[in-house]
């Protein structure tokens, strides 16, 4: 099937060139990268081109670094990176399209309402096995994570400078859905998930609470603003300063234009109030 | 004759096909999961720590134990509760409760498995949960694959047990025999082979369930200790973890469906075995 994809792509591209775009190679844009980014850029990029009859968009996945290594080395025009640019990546430009917040979650009828890292590092390493540890009630911690490869689990192990084998989990979910159903029908379970998800939730009248993390609540407002730990900024890079089309599709991104398909991803605008 | 040469040509061509698919599918599996086969020894999916594909751990086996577990304890109650059901309808109930009977045990056939997973998440797991936390467990999988597979060992029980012709019962009768004589007597090792094939078709489907699985049994990659323990299955596996992952993580799914395959290879394998036996 792949090959197939490939090999029609290549006769729709000879054929395209054929055709006598005189400016081929400039209308064509390849974005590499970060998982969490390729389904949200993949979006906007479909609008893009609809804007813009004539130019297509290609949006592989690949993790952070590989958008990193394909910028650099010209494979690709944009990539996609789901965290803040390290010290040794300073030669490039970095663009931040939205944020990316977890928080974590109990039953709404837990008496708890705040942790620290520590304590929840505790609890997901099967160190803290009671709640009433952390001041709750003396019953058994039921930790729901999720399942490897999710990009929720990868920024929350991040945060717990963790690795997935070092937790010990007592239920194991695959979507953000099946999460809040979990947490809400067990009053000592503590999950986690994306925190545009989970306010919607909250909203619609689930039985679960967002958890304060050292003090500072969960919500889109402090992720905003910078002073919610647990979150990341969603980048596009570039090697050189952008020009042309690359500098107008990352402008249409970080436009007012996408915010809805910002939102309807969980994810938070960069520039909203 | 035209016609008859017509009609094996297309059951030929359609036996075929499906065949075809089938070779296909195998093929698919297995260039897939290629890239992981032919790096690694078929050891390592035996031996190493957990499953743990982005940290390069591939052990497959407590996920082969967690799907034989929960088969073999659906299969444990829905064989007993099925055949009870279908001899009820078919010697011991009033011929309007049989049929009444019947037409609900078709409907509970029918119900689509999301329903029964979907029940468990917000009813079964909390109940358990309750009593023994954290609910999600090889007990309320077994409970929901129970409730999945019990009408189709039923409705081929029943279907067999119907099927044993009248007039063995007129000779048992004329012999003598009680109505529960004739039952274990007659009827079950007349029905047999019927009543097996419907329990291999029962395990299949108990083995390849995965969301009404997947959203039960809590999916954590252990060995249970005892029946309140998480579990997690070949084919919730690979529901769980197919749309996110890549490279070595995706061909390593791609392994854990070659092993469901296996499975139920043997599985048809033990059908063809039932079905020669009662050519003897």
């Amino acid at each position: 099937m792949r090959n197939h994809g490939q090999i029609s792509l290549i006769i729709a591209g000879l054929l395209w060139l054929l055709a006598g775009a005189v400016d081929a190679a400039s209308q064509r844009l390849i974005l590499t990268g970060s998982s969490t980014v390729a389904p949200l850029v993949g979006e906007m990029a479909r609008r893009f081109e609809s804007q813009f009859p004539g130019v297509r968009i290609d949006v592989q996945t690949g993790g952070s670094s590989r958008g990193i290594n394909d910028v650099r080395k010209g494979i690709a025009d944009i990539g996609m990176v789901s965290r803040q640019l390290k010290q040794n990546e300073n030669d490039l430009y970095a663009f931040t399209i939205a944020l990316d917040g977890i928080s974590l979650i109990v039953h709404a009828d837990s008496p708890i309402v705040s942790l620290s890292k520590t304590q929840i590092a505790d609890m997901f390493t099967g160190q803290i096995t009671h709640w009433s540890v952390v001041g709750g009630t003396d019953a058994r911690i039921t930790v729901v994570n999720k399942a490897e490869g999710r990009s929720t689990l990868e920024l929350l192990l991040d945060y717990l400078e963790l690795k997935n084998s070092e937790i010990k989990p007592h239920i194991i979910i695959g979507d953000n859905a099946q999460g809040i159903k979990t947490v809400a029908g067990n009053r000592n379970a503590i999950g986690y998930l994306s925190i545009g998800a989970a306010e919607y939730e909250v909203k619609r009248g689930a039985p679960i609470r967002l958890l304060a993390l050292d003090g500072v609540q969960a919500s889109v407002k402090n992720i905003h603003n910078g002073s919610f730990p647990l979150s990341r900024p969603l980048n596009l890079v570039t090697a050189s300063e952008p020009q042309g089309l690359i500098r107008q599709f990352i402008a249409f991104a970080q436009s007012s234009q996408v915010h809805d398909l910002i939102k309807s991803q969980y994810f938070v605008p960069v520039d909203a109030d | 004759m035209q016609t008859d040469r017509l009609l094996v040509g297309f059951l030929r061509v359609g036996a075929m096909v499906s065949a075809l698919v089938m070779l296909l599918i195998l093929l698919f599996l297995l260039l897939e999961s290629w890239p992981v086969l032919s790096q690694l020894s078929l050891l390592r999916f035996v031996v190493d720590t957990s499953w743990h594909p982005l940290e390069g751990a591939y052990n497959l086996m407590p996920m082969l134990s967690g799907t034989l577990l929960a088969s073999l304890g659906a299969l444990l109650l829905a064989i007993p509760l099925g055949i009870a059901s279908a001899l009820f309808i078919v010697f011991f109930a009033p011929s309007y409760v049989a049929s009444l009977y019947r037409r609900f045990i078709e409907l509970f056939a029918g119900i689509p498995s999301v329903v029964f997973g979907f029940w468990g998440l917000t009813t079964l797991v909390p109940l358990i949960g309750e009593w023994q936390p954290p609910g999600a467990s090889l007990l309320a999988g077994v409970t929901v694959l129970t409730l999945m597979v019990l009408p189709m060992v039923a409705l081929t029980a029943y279907t067999a047990l119907a099927a044993v012709p009248e007039e063995l019962f007129r000779n048992a009768a004329a012999l003598g025999l009680s109505r529960w004589g004739m039952v274990r007597g007659v009827a079950l090792p007349a029905a047999r082979t019927g009543i097996i094939a419907g329990i291999i078709l029962a395990a299949a489907r108990a083995l390849g369930e995965t969301m009404a699985v997947l959203m039960v049994a809590g999916n954590v990659v252990q060995y249970p200790e005892s029946v309140f323990d998480p579990i997690r299955t070949l084919a919730a596996n690979i529901a769980l973890e197919m749309a996110y992952a890549m490279g070595d993580h995706r061909a390593a799914l791609f392994v854990s469906g070659l092993l469901l395959m296996a499975l139920v290879m043997v599985l048809s394998g033990m059908a063809g075995l039932v079905e020669k036996q009662s050519h003897v």
